[in-house]
């Protein structure tokens, strides 16, 4: 395997980071150690520690962070909006794991919370990191409804409960990122492997009674590097907020794939 | 100003928001070859249509007899008439098409046993004129907001539409009392983009923020109402503020009106079903003005449950682990994860939560703004249109009905783009911009960059959420509205004291949220100032002190402008009670029961 150097100081653990005080007359403190990058100093991330008080903290990761935000470091940037779990914007790596922050219960982490930008994506500021490559590739499966026949006129197009079903779980991605970027594969050759995400959105679309692209939708897929970079290391499944199953989409597709005539 | 960066651009149209109204204009431009851009401070699928749950509604009959008059009528009747009619005419004659096109789109909506739309009760929502229950809300499972806001953004994908995301819109350009453009901050660099367009459409949505409790996301800053204010037009019935009966205590996560609507019920401490009480015929599915305040009466009266008795409880166990797995997962999901309830097995701790905006930019049928100009009451703002929550048509009057939202987005989206396609040419010149006609925004956002202030954003906006949390709520008085509008006039005066520590250009959060805090503050004296003003008791609008409707004094929309200093100034619109067509009848304004 190629050898290859960080740049000179661009290790966070080179940087002393900036230790907040503990609150005074906390009991139920919890430490959060988060990574920083700010863009002016690009050489310089590090991880700045902050002691919060829980009882003075919502339970969730996201509460944590907008705690720090609005009374401690209002430097401090990341993501966020719905809050419930169903924008996909505060997608992070939490205690290790890619996780939605508004939906991480700080009390499911065991000792110190440890908060990283999602991995191997190109780093903005702090928490914010560069998606564009991710939905260029989401926007590459074409994920509409292509068809050649006309919709029926003044009715919906039909489909079984059955027909549905296949749909209902993978239309139900978020875009979070959390799959993606938590696949060894993906971090290895984003540039030509799709991704769980992307082909997850592909097979939404396959399975789609209703839409008539399946051949063409295999054929942009059957690619080595498209598809086949998956390895079934089964991260993504572990990863996703939703409990969606891109592992099980990607085998599928392949499946589909063997059994083409 | 040397040291930003400006960038121009020129569109025939400009969409700032990329919601689910937003993105309906933007790929039905695209569509019509009109240029056309997205200008939006999220990614459009983050986007908080995508947090709508329950459904959208439309007359297509798929589980019953059903008519798009009687929707015209519930909506009508929910809007406590200040609803304008002509426009709830279009907007439920178009709905059986707007849905069905969203289907053709490839929306997953659940299906019937005969494939067809899957569609549930909703609160409000009858047949034959009040008189049954209609099964008019078309739904994916409890997660139609997600289906439809995502199914949009790949539409506008396929059409190939230009969109600048992380784009956060500072105001518009304003020229004569026309709107030439709009100027963005580009967050990813700090760069400033001057956006020249022959219409300017807002799809910017609510400003539920303004509020401590709320069902909405933090984005949620009615960036679009803070700009028209700024630009010296007025916001149109502030005062109906929606307030959704079943938010998670506590959190103020939302839980569809769908679970009662697939049968799930609220009772007080003693277990009683106390709906039944106040609404003898729709019981759980009456409006949510009326449940909202049904419940807050309850708890207010001792009956609440937890131990400060100061909540209410959601039954969904009764209705089987089938139903909540294929009808509503999500709620489940939430439930479980910010209320820790097994909903199989015990009720959801909720409470009335501050939920959407039915005021905002007044709107035409077309969706052109409109203002009040030399007594003319329907005066066309030239260049400038808004659609989707931050506007007001106003189809929802004093009281949204649940999932008539998600329809005013793809309707009014819609009709946007064809009044656009209709009246514009493609690539019409630009008159060229005055060189002043970008300062004044320029120098707002310097301004705020340097200002040495010693308050944070986040401390002035604690005070004001909390400030209309407790003066402008489900109840309203004058003595409470008297000391809110007291009160909103200190902290608006903070804001001069708001001083950022990021003071870098690069994803600068900290910026944008001063800038979200101005644009919620002005909302916030408009809306506490229309509620003191209104002297009646309408839809969300209560008074214990005027707790009757007063059509003779106040079937009107109330104008409010906001200056600079935060100094609002009243006026009025009439209501149109008249139809669009000759096709259904108006309805006159009447006892409204439930």
């Amino acid at each position: 395997m190629a050898e290859f150097t960080l740049p000179a100081a661009s290790r966070y653990k080179d940087i002393p980071g900036t230790h907040h005080p503990a609150p005074a007359g906390a009991t139920r403190v919890v430490n959060f150690r988060i990574y920083r990058f700010d863009p002016d100093q690009p050489n310089k991330p590090r991880i700045d520690h902050y002691p919060i008080d829980m009882d003075r903290c919502g339970p969730m990761v996201l509460d944590a962070l907008l705690k720090i935000k609005n009374e401690i470091d209002p430097s401090l940037t990341f993501r966020r909006s719905c809050r419930e779990g169903i924008c996909g914007s505060c997608s992070m790596n939490i205690d290790g794991v890619n996780t939605l922050a508004c939906t991480k219960a700080i009390a499911d982490v065991k000792g110190d919370v440890k908060i990283f930008p999602l991995p191997h994506m190109p780093v903005m500021k702090d928490l914010v990191t560069d998606l564009t490559k991710f939905y260029e590739q989401y926007a590459s499966v074409k994920p509409w409804l292509q068809t050649d026949s006309e919709a029926p006129v003044g009715r919906e197009r039909l489909q079984s409960k059955e027909q549905q079903e296949k749909v209902d779980r993978p239309s139900a991605c978020i875009l979070c990122a959390c799959c993606s970027t938590s696949c060894p594969s993906y971090w290895w050759n984003s540039d030509q492997y799709l991704g769980p995400a992307a082909l997850l959105a592909s097979y939404r679309w396959i399975v789609d009674s209703r839409d008539e692209a399946q051949a063409s939708r295999l054929d942009q897929l059957d690619d080595a590097f498209k598809l086949y970079r998956c390895h079934t290391i089964m991260n993504c499944t572990e990863a996703c907020p939703k409990d969606l199953n891109p592992a099980k989409a990607i085998a599928d597709i392949k499946k589909m794939m063997a059994e083409r005539p | 100003m040397s040291e930003y960066e400006f960038i121009d651009h020129r569109y025939d149209v400009v969409v700032v928001g990329a919601g689910g109204a937003g993105l309906r204009a933007i790929f039905g431009l695209a569509e019509s070859g009109l240029k056309v851009a997205g200008v939006s401070k999220v990614f459009p699928t983050r986007s908080h249509t995508v947090a709508a749950q329950g459904g959208i509604s439309a007359a297509l009959g798929n589980m019953g007899p059903d008519d798009w008059r009687f929707h015209f009528y519930d909506t009508i009747k929910g809007s406590d008439w200040l609803g304008d009619q002509d426009a709830i005419e279009y907007m439920c004659k178009e709905a059986p098409a707007a849905v069905l096109e969203l289907e053709h789109y490839g929306v997953p909506f659940s299906r019937t046993e005969a494939g067809l739309i899957y569609q549930r009760p909703f609160g409000g929502m009858t047949t034959n004129y009040g008189q049954g229950i209609a099964q008019r809300t078309c739904a994916a499972a409890d997660r139609t907001g997600h289906a439809m806001l995502h199914t949009l953004y790949q539409q506008a994908l396929k059409h190939d539409a230009k969109f600048f995301i992380e784009y956060f819109a500072i105001d518009l350009i304003m020229q004569d009392g026309a709107c030439r453009g709009v100027i963005a901050l580009e967050m990813a660099t700090g760069r400033l983009h001057r956006f020249l367009a022959h219409q300017v459409i807002l799809a910017t949505g609510g400003y539920g923020r303004a509020y401590f409790s709320c069902t909405s996301a933090h984005t949620c800053t009615g960036d679009g109402g803070g700009m028209v204010a700024r630009a010296g037009l007025p916001l149109q019935d502030m005062e109906f503020v929606q307030f959704h009966p079943t938010g998670i205590y506590g959190a103020g996560c939302l839980i569809t009106e769908g679970s009662r609507g697939e049968g799930g019920y609220l009772t007080n401490a003693s277990g009683e079903r106390f709906m039944e009480r106040y609404a003898p015929n729709a019981k759980d599915l009456a409006s949510r003005d009326v449940v909202s305040r049904s419940m807050t009466i309850e708890i207010r009266e001792g009956r609440g449950v937890g131990e400060q008795a100061d909540h209410i409880h959601l039954h969904l166990e009764h209705l089987g682990a089938e139903v909540i797995h294929d009808r509503l997962p999500g709620i489940a999901e939430t439930a479980r994860i910010f209320a820790g309830v097994d909903v199989t097995k015990a009720p959801i701790p909720v409470l009335p939560t501050v939920h959407y905006n039915m005021g905002g930019i007044p709107t035409n049928v077309q969706g052109q703004v409109v203002t009040v100009r030399n007594g003319q009451a329907e005066t066309v703002v030239q260049g400038l249109m808004a659609v989707g929550e931050a506007a007001c048509v106003s189809v929802h009057g004093a009281n949204r009905l649940g999932s008539n939202s998600l329809l005013d987005l793809v309707v009014f989206g819609r009709a946007a783009a064809l009044h656009c396609a209709a009246t514009m040419t493609p690539d019409a010149s630009h008159a060229p911009l005055p060189n002043s006609a970008s300062d004044a925004a320029v120098a707002r956002l310097d301004q705020l960059r340097h200002r040495k202030g010693e308050r944070a954003a986040a401390d002035v906006r604690l005070e004001m959420q909390k400030l209309m949390q407790s003066d402008a709520a489900v109840f309203r008085t004058d003595k409470t509205l008297a000391e809110g509008c007291d009160k909103m006039e200190r902290t608006f005066g903070a804001l001069a004291h708001v001083g950022l520590s990021d003071r870098s250009l690069i994803w600068n959060t900290d910026l944008v949220e001063a800038m979200e805090l101005e644009n919620l503050m002005l909302q916030s004296v408009a809306t506490i100032h229309s509620a003191a003003n209104r002297t009646e008791s309408r839809g969300a609008h209560a008074r214990e002190d005027f707790p009757e409707r007063d059509d003779a004094k106040w079937l009107k929309h109330s104008l409010c402008w906001v200056n600079e200093q935060g100094v609002p100034r009243m006026d009025y619109r009439p209501v149109h009670l008249n139809t669009l067509t000759n096709e259904v009848d108006a309805i006159p304004p009447k006892v409204r029961t439930y």
